[in-house]
């Protein structure tokens, strides 16, 4: 059977250039996955309702199931692999450790990207805003209240 | 210090969660092939002939006939055994069943190929729900189960007729909870590595037992089992789903043993739909009997459980007809039962435990029938409860089960504390005068947890789970490993362990390292599920930690000249009680391994202990309300308040046991609410996406509230009752109620879970027509 052509595509993750060779076909979380090794974007259903692949491309969160990497040349992308800076947590994951804002943990880097993303265009969201907001992802574990509770904290600090 | 027990430590587990660092089985491919399974698009039929494309890998039925067939038992007469091949051969009873198997390089290639194998099936009148399923000329799922029944089992205790006879009042209804899907965010997969040198296969899968899968799939595929290695990486979710074997994974092992390498399945979310496993598709008829005063002297009930196409190994379709059938009483005190349960084949995707297994449903029939019997005796809600609540213990139910001290009452009692109900009828009287229809329900329930082989043995099984056997080691410089049989994924038990030693032991939970999900590195177990980890495997740890502490409070002795007795153990140090004397933890560790010949007479060189624990069970309970009000025009309902007071004894870390009320109650609330897999009439699945079984948001979740009893029990070592599961099981019945008390002035009962807004519109027209 014919193999689809293949496209060399440079992607920008976390500052970092990967230059790979992907079928027009191949979604950009499978990409960020597979050919640059950064399993930490998670596929929970790759039909755009779970969010746990969401990460920011030109710091606005996405669904990296929903794109393809071929359309992805130019922007700019964050995975949660780039939110730490080495042993240091960023604000967001900081307060999803100390409020038990995750359980399993196969959300919850989508959660933080949402919600990084999210903060860092509106800082003081109203609790109304940020449930809406937060709507946009699936949790089973948690119920969802350490989630907002983690974010809420994670606002306050970010906005210091 | 303050003991390491009960505080609100957060989780070793979370840093490399949080960081991406995670490896959930999906992260483990790199070099392998990939699988795609080729499914029946038909519930029920004649496989006729298989096509496949030229040159592409496949394999079907044939290939793996000296496979399987699975094959679960109980031993006993009310139940009949089916097979369930491993690639489906000469029939298929399910959408989704495998009937093939494609391998290629990519996930991509694999799943085009995959679209051109053609099976040729000679379709059949499929069987689809319990009410064809039951029909006299209802075609046969399987040949040798004739009625389509696999379990059909009766208790019955006391005078039932006689009960009936002498009530005041016999309330009876029907009770239909739909099927549901465990839905954890990550589907199911498996990657089966090949040894090249040693012809070992090592499988990383996502799962909750992987001794037990190990057990089954060397079994199978025709191995020892020390040729299987089985390891379950980080999970994500599992909620029983991932307990039974995945017929996908003994097909990975054989693919990659038949063709000498590394190959991955990695399941899809529509596969996930149809073809893992459901639950709680249940109809129930309930009655009781009461007297004047609203005390329930009987029950009697029939109830049926559709399992699906087969049954789920190891625990069997008898798993929620016998806990349906065993359970059902709850924390009631009455002795009069009847009861007839079944599980009903069908041609839809087998049934297998989802968090709570029959008990979201039982207690959700319990507690109908006592706000319905509060209603015909224009009594209370509260008040009947507070009659009929077991106060005694240890009480024995109508079933034989044992309850061990358990704060039934006090819990309904806190509860109507804190959600203040005569301020609350007050404002629903208020609301009711302006159009507006507010509604409370209660739910109270027990939750049976950490019962190990005792109880499972009562079934039957082939299979008996039950013990924990734990391996404590300190190592030469202090730090401690604790090797479990149990295997989280998600309930933080690694944190909480590693307080409960720190304890035993005195050093600080950071030295501790808790190994689980790998048959090479931990002993035989069986797994995490039914709310029974912190309960059996923590108890053998402290079991085992109290060994070791007596080994190094010998040495501790030996070295600074004193009593055994008056050694104690703190902040990494041995000091002799009422002296300045004492020794650091770690200096005793060096001298077990490295000094030998200073240790005390007898004892063995090295810091090595093992403890097996294997409790009979005990009940933790609570108590939920929930407050709705329901939009008679849409049928939409709108959670206000959700409480729940509960008690599972002595809480090791507080934080992670809200944690798992807020998730068992949102499961519960989407159950209740939401969630439903539904098939056409002709068999075919509809609901194969995320967008189809909604599940809720944090929309749709209120804030919840919980307020903690702790009884401790001594039916439990560590003090624990175990708490996975009870949010789930209590709130739909405090849902579901909270909406027929705010529709009781238009007449409307339900007895229904999903109350999607359809069935409560539904139910609003016909009062309306009636």
């Amino acid at each position: 059977m014919n193999q689809p052509q293949k496209v060399a595509v440079t992607l920008d993750v976390n500052g970092r250039n990967y230059e790979v060779m992907v079928e027009p076909r191949k979604t950009l979380a499978d990409t960020i996955r597979e050919d640059c090794g950064l399993t930490g974007t998670h596929l929970g259903c790759e039909h755009g309702v779970c969010g746990a692949c969401t990460i920011l491309a030109d710091g606005q969160p996405i669904r990296s199931c929903l794109m393809f990497a071929v359309q992805c040349e130019s922007m700019e992308f964050r995975t949660v692999e780039g939110l730490a800076k080495g042993d240091e947590l960023h604000p967001m994951q900081q307060a999803f450790w100390e409020n038990h804002g995750l359980q399993c943990g196969f959300c919850t880097p989508g959660f933080l990207m949402l919600a990084v993303g999210y903060l860092e265009q509106s800082p003081d969201p109203s609790e109304e805003e940020l449930r809406e907001v937060l709507a946009s992802n699936l949790c089973r574990c948690t119920g969802y209240q350490n989630i907002m509770k983690a974010v809420r904290q994670a606002a306050e600090a970010m906005r210091t | 210090m303050t003991p390491w027990v009960g505080r609100s430590m957060p989780r070793s587990e979370d840093p490399p969660l949080l960081k991406g660092d995670g490896r959930y089985v999906a992260d483990l491919t790199a070099g392998a092939a990939f699988l795609k399974f080729v499914r029946s698009p038909v519930p029920h039929g004649n496989i006729v002939g298989i096509e496949t494309p030229d040159g592409a890998i496949v394999f079907t039925g044939e290939d793996l006939r000296d496979v399987g067939p699975l094959r679960p038992m109980l031993h006993r007469a009310d139940y009949t055994p089916v097979d369930q091949p491993i690639l489906a051969r000469d029939r298929v009873r399910f959408v989704g069943e495998p009937i093939a198997v494609v391998v290629s390089d990519s996930m991509a290639t694999a799943e085009d190929l995959a679209e051109q194998v053609f099976a040729d099936i000679e379709a059949h009148d499929p069987v689809i729900g319990l009410v064809s399923a039951l029909d006299d000329n209802a075609p046969l799922v399987h040949r040798d189960a004739p009625n389509n029944t696999l379990v059909d089992t009766r208790h019955e205790k006391g005078n039932v007729d006689e009960a009936f006879a002498k009530a005041d009042e016999v309330v009876e209804f029907r009770l239909r909870s739909r099927r549901q899907s465990a839905m954890p965010l990550e589907a199911r997969g498996s990657v089966a590595r090949y040894d090249k040198r040693t012809g070992r296969i090592t499988l990383f899968c996502s799962v909750q037992a992987p001794h037990v899968v190990r057990t089954i799939v060397a079994d199978l595929v025709g191995i020892p089992e020390s040729q299987l290695r089985v390891v379950a990486p980080d999970v994500g979710g599992a909620f029983g789903q991932k307990y039974c074997v995945a017929i996908e994974d003994i097909v990975t092992v054989w693919v990659a043993r038949h063709l000498q390498r590394t190959v991955s399945w990695i399941e899809d979310r529509r596969e996930n739909f149809m073809s893992s496993f459901h639950s709680r598709d249940h109809e129930y008829t309930i009655r009781g009997a009461f007297d004047g005063d609203g005390r329930l002297l009987a029950l009697d009930a029939d109830l049926l459980c559709d399992v699906g196409a087969y049954s789920c190994y190891p625990v069997t379709s008898g798993v929620e007809p016998l806990m349906a059938m065993a359970d059902l009483p709850g924390p009631y005190d009455f002795q009069t039962y009847r009861v007839r349960s079944r599980g009903i084949t069908t041609n839809t995707c087998p049934m297998a435990p989802y968090r709570g297994v029959s008990r979201p449903v039982i207690t959700l029939a319990m507690e109908r029938l006592m706000d319905l019997a509060a209603q015909r005796l224009g009594m209370d809600s509260v008040e009947i409860r507070r009659r009929n609540l077991i106060t005694e213990f240890p009480y024995m139910s109508a079933t034989g089960i044992t309850f061990d001290e358990g704060t039934y009452l006090q819990a309904l009692e806190r509860a109507v504390e804190m959600i203040d109900v005569e301020g609350f009828r007050l404002r629903q009287r208020e609301a009711r005068s302006a159009g507006r229809y507010l509604g409370i329900g209660f739910s109270v329930f027990s939750e049976r947890t950490g019962y190990g082989t005792p109880a499972f043995a009562v079934r039957d099984m082939d299979v008996t789970p039950g013990y924990e056997t734990v391996d404590l080691v300190m190592d030469p410089s202090g730090f401690v490993e604790v090797r479990i049989g149990a295997s989280p994924h998600g309930q933080g038990l690694a944190t909480s362990m590693a307080q409960l030693i720190g304890d035993e032991l005195g050093i600080d939970p950071q030295n501790i390292r808790v190994v689980h999900g790998d048959t090479d590195r931990t002993p035989y177990g069986w797994g995490t599920f039914a709310s029974r980890s912190m309960v059996i495997s923590g108890g053998a740890a402290k079991i085992a930690a109290t060994q070791l502490r007596e080994k190094l409070a010998a040495i501790a002795a030996e070295e600074l000249e004193a009593s055994p007795d008056d050694v104690t153990f703190d902040a990494g140090r041995a000091t002799v009680a009422g002296t300045d004397l004492g020794i650091e933890i770690s200096t005793l560790a060096r001298i077990a391994y490295h000094s030998s010949q200073k240790l005390p007479q007898g004892c063995a060189p090295g810091l090595v202990t093992q403890a097996t624990y294997d409790p009979t069970g005990t009940f933790s309970n609570a108590c939920h309300v929930a407050i709705v009000e329901v939009d008679v025009e849409t049928g939409a309902v709108d959670l206000e308040r959700f409480l729940v007071v509960e008690d599972a004894g002595v809480l090791i870390n507080p934080m992670i046991a809200d944690g798992q009320v807020h998730g068992g109650v949102t499961q519960g609330i989407a159950g209740a609410l939401y969630e439903e897999v539904i098939y056409d009439e002709s068999g075919n699945i509809l609901t194969t996406s995320l967008l189809d079984y909604l599940p809720p948001t944090v929309a749709e979740i209120p804030a919840i509230e919980i307020d903690h009893l702790q009884t401790v029990s001594d039916a439990t070592i560590t003090g624990a009752k175990g708490l996975g599961e009870g949010g789930t099981i209590g709130a739909p019945a405090a849902v579901i109620n909270a909406i027929s008390d705010a529709l009781r002035p238009i007449g409307v009962e339900v007895n229904e879970m999903p109350a999607t807004p359809p069935r409560i519109r539904e139910l609003i027209r016909a009062t309306e027509r009636a």
